[in-house]
């Protein structure tokens, strides 16, 4: 009796020494995001003596003067941004889907051996594809174009998605499907009434994560803009560390706070399909 | 047309952009790049073609091919074990039915969302500089620090730093799978008086150790091809004096401002040679220390 009640019973000094730490641990992995954060907003003269969270006093100079710092407006290489992560999600949603589908529920000959490839592309790094690629690009004269950064995803390269796809699919219950090929639905009718819906959580997370990762991405960009117009936000932050002298850090603060509202605002909007996306997964962000 | 007949056509309908892709940019661009790394090749002019001389080349004579892979060896070594233990450890903590766990898993996992980022790199230069936040904090205890990333001896660290600093990511796939444990192992290790510190080492590392493998294999092949970080970190040049040259930002000099693209191309082979090594190895220790049940 005794011992179920001390079982119970949850001792409370631990309990909050627990909280105490895991609070003292959010806030040193919080720190410097909310500095840069609260930098953004401080003169530049105290932003590095300063190393409290709350900007007093007040400045928004840091991004009114950020925003053309670097002679093409801030605005210019957001919309850049979105429009190449806005490519790379529809193209690799739909074509993920497409070939997820035949894989979870069609049979054809040679299947095994396609999805033996499939997974033997996930883990091939990159960089093995690299030269080729850029060497092709640049004869089609799609060097300084988003033609490179976005085509690709309509072709499914990204198999790691095909795969989380394919998962999903195969989880779902065939009976739908069963009664629809009854009715007289074609597969491609099937898959577009019945599969995409119901597997629109798996695609909700490959369009997350291929969102953030192109958002994120650096060295593609590297490679294939040149040209300052066509920067993107990655391109942009990067040749306004090099304009920049050392000692005025205010602007590249508030540029670089720009640059992660997206992402942040995955993280609050989805923050559950982020979550599981990773468990399920091991999706890095 | 038979039925057998329809139902190959449409399913390959349905796999024709996979199918696309796989040739134009995965196995053509692999065949080409084997290839590639055969020759000298720069772009403008044909590719001349040189046997092994790029991977005899890479390895005996060229230090800067054997400083990268120093540099990003020891890098992934250190980094990674420290991440993945501090993620187990903050996953422990938190998987013992802790109030507000989705908000500590949320703050945990944050910097893993925006840690890729350039804006984050840009940070972690202010931060490890010489006026940077961290000198900033000594100063006032008296300290007078160095710049941290302009330094050889800590520039990586910092780098190490950045990564253990996102530990959120295999904290989260831990937690998962310390949620497939089940309840009644630890009420019967209870019932035989195996303590807390017993539990742990009989129950919970062992039946976590595909896990603990899985993240093992993620963050290697991860952390070998970082890039970014480095880059923005060294201004492009992997300094100073080479100590942030990583791999990877040594294959896009070679390739891309010096225009070896034959040379990078045996670099990358290099680098599947390395990675697939590395989980080979992995996959063969597994079955000493993994534990799967049957």
């Amino acid at each position: 009796m005794t011992t179920s009640l001390h079982r119970t019973r949850r001792p409370v000094l631990p309990s909050m020494l627990k909280h105490g730490l895991l609070l003292l641990g959010a806030l040193v992995m919080l720190y410097p995001l909310l500095w840069m954060l609260s930098s953004s907003f401080k003169p530049e003269t105290i932003i590095f003596k300063d190393l409290g969270l709350i900007p007093r006093p007040f400045t928004l100079e840091h991004y009114v003067s950020g925003w053309t710092a670097i002679g093409v407006p801030f605005s210019r290489f957001y919309v850049n941004s979105f429009i190449i992560s806005g490519l790379s999600v529809a193209g690799t949603v739909l074509s993920c889907a497409l070939a997820a589908y035949a894989f979870a529920r069609l049979d054809f000959r040679f299947k095994r051996l396609w999805f033996a490839l499939m997974l033997g592309t996930i883990m091939l790094p990159y960089h093995v594809t690299l030269i080729p690629r850029y060497i092709m690009f640049f004869q089609l004269g799609w060097i300084n174009t988003i033609l490179p950064l976005t085509v690709p995803h309509f072709f499914a390269v990204s198999s790691f998605f095909v795969f989380l796809i394919v998962q999903f699919i195969r989880g779902l219950p065939r009976d739908l499907d069963d009664a629809a090929a009854i009715d007289g639905a074609s597969e491609w009718q099937t898959f577009w009434r019945i599969v995409v819906p119901l597997a629109t959580p798996a695609l909700v997370t490959t369009a997350i994560f291929t969102f953030i990762w192109s958002w994120d991405d650096f060295f593609s960009q590297l490679l294939y803009l040149n040209r300052i117009t066509s920067y993107t936000v990655s391109l942009g932050l990067r040749a306004f560390i090099d304009s920049q002298d050392r000692s005025s850090f205010g602007p590249l603060f508030a540029m670089s706070v720009i640059s992660l509202i997206p992402a942040f605002v995955i993280f609050i909007v989805a923050q559950q399909q982020l979550v599981e996306g990773v468990s399920r997964t091991g999706l890095k962000g | 047309m038979s039925r057998e007949l329809r139902r190959n056509l449409v399913a390959y309908a349905f796999l024709t952009p996979w199918l696309l892709g796989l040739l134009i940019f995965s196995a053509g661009p692999i065949l080409a790049s084997a290839y590639l790394s055969l020759t000298r090749y720069d772009l403008l002019s044909p590719p001349e073609w040189r046997g092994l001389t790029n991977y005899v080349v890479m390895f005996t004579r060229d230090p800067r091919f054997a400083k990268a892979l120093q540099v990003t060896a020891n890098y992934v070594l250190v980094s990674v074990p420290l991440q993945l233990a501090l993620a187990l450890a903050i996953a422990l903590v938190l998987n013992r039915g802790i109030r507000a766990l989705s908000l500590y898993r949320a703050i945990y996992y944050l910097p893993s969302l925006l840690g890729g980022s350039i804006a984050i790199a840009i940070l972690w230069r202010q931060v490890f500089g010489l006026d940077g936040l961290i000198n900033r904090a000594l100063s006032l205890i008296g300290i007078q620090g160095i710049s941290w990333i302009a330094t050889p001896e800590t520039a990586v660290y910092t780098l190490v730093l950045l990564r253990v600093w996102q530990f959120g990511s295999p904290m989260i796939i831990f937690l998962a799978g310390l949620k497939q444990i089940p309840r009644e192992f630890y009420e019967s290790a209870e019932i035989d008086g195996a303590g807390r510190w017993n539990r742990f080492w009989r129950i919970t590392l062992p039946l976590l150790t595909p896990i603990i493998f899985f993240n093992l294999v993620l963050q290697i092949i991860s952390a070998f091809q970082t890039f970014t970080q480095a880059f923005i970190v060294s201004g492009g040049t992997g300094g100073p004096v080479n100590s942030t040259l990583f791999y990877t930002l040594y294959l896009y000099q070679q390739g891309f401002s010096a225009f070896n693209m034959g040379y990078a191309s045996a670099l990358a082979w290099v680098l599947l040679g390395i990675i697939g090594g590395l989980t080979l190895v992995a996959f063969l220790s597994s079955k000493y220390w993994v534990y799967y049940e049957s």
